[in-house]
């Protein structure tokens, strides 16, 4: 009991935040068990969480520098489509789509993504707009450019390839029809492993990472401290936007199809999990662990509610809000105890 | 009546287990200049609590005009005649001097309309009290910090104050307006008000005040006339340590100059600005808050952007446009606001310390050699004497001292051949200043050529080995610090 309480103190966020899946899970387990607790269930989850969980580690990264980046649906909107239209033209001669090309897919997006990001960086710090307008004007523009390419319609007709690679589950191990084996793991799990991994390994373990917290927690102590403040600011908007065009890839293969306004809902979405999983709007304040937590819990919530067909999808949005607002208001009343004064 | 205006008798005050104060009196006679001084945390504020009635003492009791009381409200002690004036002076820096000066009256009337023509009136009479000349129609944010704080004791004047006490009220201010304060005190005096003036500096102490009360660790530790006192005595009350004011001197004469400056101009701050400056030595810039000195240290680390002169290190011409080629070229700034400037105050000590030469601890990929980050860590933490138990911890959980050393140690850890401290020892107890003077000094007889900026004239006299002052953005004295008093160097600042 020693042991939990301190693991409790040392970080009574993602404690709150493991107490809640855990209590999600368990009431999951008494109501619907059978419905919920299914490994095609958790593969359906798996597959679909990355799409925004991508773009939220890269808004994790503008938070901790005091910032947002609400440019990231608009970013993977504009790169599905692109890369939409690129498979569309490699394909145009009836050529396969094979391995290399999707790989190429993949870097060409990446670098898009990081082309955008850094856009958003550096009219954050060379021209001083405030990230929530620079970031909120990119998305605006990046949204109007997709939307004239397209003509608004969706981008269809995706050689298969690109979609059914993403989509298959790896290491067969899980009984399927007729004594084969199927996969267990999602490919696009695997994204966000990747993804989280390298955000983990950045934030902790490199000079980067230790120099992004310091400059979230005051700017103007960083330059004074000899940090190069604009460089840093560009590459880590050119990281959310190289997130975002890869959750935007993951987007493409789900659908099958890439659309202006996908996904529109992930944008505060983004903003709502970074929060939740305990980054300080503030900057300078969050961990990995935390944003992973509620982008899992939020996913697992969803598809809870999913399973009460009596419950209509639109309270997700409400339920969501509440749960915001009350990891809020207990972080409120774990830095402000009552009735505790200090000299 | 009796002999005394205040007395506050065997207050005991506990904070969750912590003692801040621990049956500490203070008695002030009426019309008298009172001074209470302790270094920060011996419950000097939470004493002015007491009396304000922020905070109810756990024992002891109040004397005021003869009444006795175990507790008292904000309210009550306003309506006795307390005023506070804090350090932050309270006032709405969005509102303009009238409002500021007329709405609490205004408030307690009742009035629910403004009228201006009144307002102004009260305002108007506010001032008068002590000859204080301002545009009632100014925004109070646009005040210097002094007009804000005559602004403040303006109000407090308004509700017949019989005691006013001043937290620590020349932080902020200059040499000159500091004067314009002790001036206004002195009028106080004469119209009989009593005045508790919390200060941490010797030489206002013996300045100002009649008599002085002196906290250690939320206790009593001295209290009596000023005459009886000495900068020893003082000393040794606050910090209950004795010190030698060590004199620097050299310890060698290097050949070359390692920094030498030409003709700098900062349009607006200062102009052709030349003096040179050999490792080894102590150079002490001084002068008032607007000559320029400020100005000058931040044009030398890359933040103000030079029109005219040079620049040279070891005799070689750099162009520093950042503070990254400012490090490059070896020169670390100490900057004048260790909240603002110095310190990523809510992140570990440890980050702190190494932020600097971050690149210098990782590989080519840019990961941190964590080994070399602890070893580096602890190397500064033992060499300053930072008082911590985990360098974990963030900086704010240390003394304004510690964490001074703190930004020393950052700048240390990228070993600069020159090194610049801007007010080094500003809102630091005594202790930790002269420990910070011992390391300035021993760093520049290991080499390092030191530059210190400051106004405390004590400060610049006792720890350089030469002394330049400026004035209106111009080196107007070159002075040498051994034979010079502060008489001369005031003489030259003005």
């Amino acid at each position: 009991m020693n042991t939990l309480q301190s693991i409790y103190r040392k970080d009574r966020h993602i404690a709150r935040l493991v107490i809640m899946m855990i209590l999600w899970l368990v009431f999951m387990a008494i109501t619907r068990f059978s419905k919920f607790y299914s490994i095609a269930n958790f593969q359906t989850i798996a597959g679909k969480f990355p799409e925004f969980g991508l773009m939220s580690l890269g808004a994790m990264l503008c938070m901790i520098t005091g910032g947002i980046d609400l440019s990231s649906v608009g970013i993977a909107n504009m790169t599905s489509i692109l890369m939409a239209l690129y498979m569309r033209y490699r394909a145009a001669n009836g050529a396969a789509i094979s391995g290399v090309v999707i790989a190429e897919v993949f870097l060409i997006a990446a670098a898009i993504g990081f082309a955008a990001g850094a856009l958003n960086g550096i009219l954050i710090s060379k021209i001083h707009i405030p990230p929530i307008l620079a970031t909120l004007g990119v998305n605006q523009l990046l949204t109007g450019i997709a939307l004239v390419v397209t003509n608004g319609k969706a981008v269809s007709d995706i050689p298969t390839a690109f979609s059914s690679a993403i989509n298959q589950k790896l290491w067969k191990v899980v009984p399927g029809k007729r004594g084969t084996m199927t996969g267990l793991i999602p490919v696009q799990l695997l994204f966000f492993i990747a993804a989280a991994v390298f955000v983990w390994f950045l934030l902790s373990r490199t000079s980067y990472g230790k120099k992004l917290y310091l400059m979230g927690t005051s700017e103007n102590v960083a330059r004074f401290s000899g940090l190069k403040v604009s460089r840093m600011l560009i590459v880590t908007y050119a990281l959310s936007g190289m997130l975002a065009a890869l959750g935007g890839m993951i987007m493409l293969a789900n659908y099958n199809s890439a659309r202006s306004d996908y996904g529109s809902v992930y944008t505060l979405q983004c903003i709502l999990i970074v929060v939740l999983g305990g980054v300080s709007p503030t900057g300078g304040k969050g961990k990995i662990s935390g944003v992973v937590l509620s982008i899992i819990l939020l996913s697992l919530l969803e598809a809870g509610i999913n399973r009460f067909p009596q419950i209509s999808s639109y309270y997700i949005t409400l339920i969501w809000g509440a749960v915001l607002l009350l990891v809020m208001v207990l972080n409120y009343f774990v830095d402000h105890p009552i009735a505790r004064k200090k000299s | 009546m009796s002999e005394y205006l205040l007395r506050a008798v065997d207050i005991v005050k506990t904070f969750t287990g912590v003692k801040a104060l621990q049956g500490v009196s203070l008695d002030i006679k009426p019309g008298e200049i009172h001074c209470l001084a302790g270094e920060n945390g011996c419950g000097k504020s939470t004493l002015i609590k007491v009396i304000s009635g922020v905070y109810q003492p756990d024992s002891g009791y109040i004397e005021f005009d003869g009444h006795k009381y175990t507790s008292i409200t904000p309210r009550e002690s306003i309506a006795m005649g307390i005023q506070v004036i804090y350090q932050d002076f309270s006032i709405f820096p969005n509102l303009s001097v009238m409002e500021n000066l007329a709405f609490n009256t205004e408030l307690a009337a009742g009035h629910k309309l403004v009228n201006k023509k009144r307002m102004r009136q009260i305002a108007e009479e506010a001032l008068a009290k002590i000859n204080f000349e301002v545009e009632l129609d100014r925004l109070v944010g646009t005040l210097s910090v002094a007009e804000k704080q005559m602004v403040a004791i303006c109000r407090a004047l308004m509700f017949n104050a019989k005691l006013i006490i001043m937290d620590e009220p020349t932080t902020a201010l200059t040499k000159k307006e500091v004067a314009a304060l002790f001036e206004i005190i002195l009028k106080l005096k004469a119209q009989g008000i009593a005045i508790l003036f919390v200060s941490h500096k010797l030489n206002e102490v013996f300045e100002i005040s009649e008599r002085f009360t002196i906290f250690r660790s939320g206790q009593l530790i001295a209290t009596g006339n000023t005459s009886d006192l000495d900068d020893r005595k003082f000393t040794y009350y606050m910090t209950g340590r004795e010190f030698e004011n060590v004199k620097f001197k050299p310890a060698f004469e290097a050949e070359k100059p390692v920094l030498e400056v030409k003709n700098l101009t900062v349009p607006g701050a200062f102009e052709d600005v030349s003096f040179e400056l050999k490792p080894g030595q102590i150079l002490g810039i001084t002068g008032l808050l607007d000559s320029g000195r400020t100005e000058l240290s931040l044009a030398l680390f890359g933040l103000r952007k030079v029109t005219g002169g040079d620049i040279l290190v070891k005799g070689k011409k750099v162009s520093i446009q950042s503070p990254r080629d400012a490090i490059t070229a070896g020169i670390g700034l100490v900057p004048e606001d260790r909240l603002s400037e110095g310190l990523f105050l809510p992140q570990p000590i440890s980050e702190n310390i190494v932020i600097s030469e971050i690149d210098q601890l990782s590989n080519a990929l840019g990961v941190v050699d964590r080994k070399a980050r602890r070893e580096e860590v602890e190397k500064w933490v033992s060499e300053l004497a930072i008082a911590t138990p985990n360098p974990e911890n963030a900086c704010s959980t240390l003394s304004g001292g510690n964490q001074q050393r703190i930004v020393l140690a950052k700048w240390l850890a990228c070993k600069p051949d020159v090194l610049i401290l801007n007010g080094p020892t500003v809102g630091v107890d005594i202790g930790s200043k002269h420990d910070i003077h011992a390391i300035l000094q021993r760093l520049a007889n290991q080499g390092m050529a030191v530059i210190i900026i400051s106004d405390d004239l004590p400060e610049v006299l006792e720890n350089c080995s030469d002394l330049l002052v400026m004035r209106a953005g111009k080196i107007v004295a070159r002075l040498d610090p051994a034979t010079a008093d502060e008489a001369l160097v005031l003489h030259h600042m003005m």
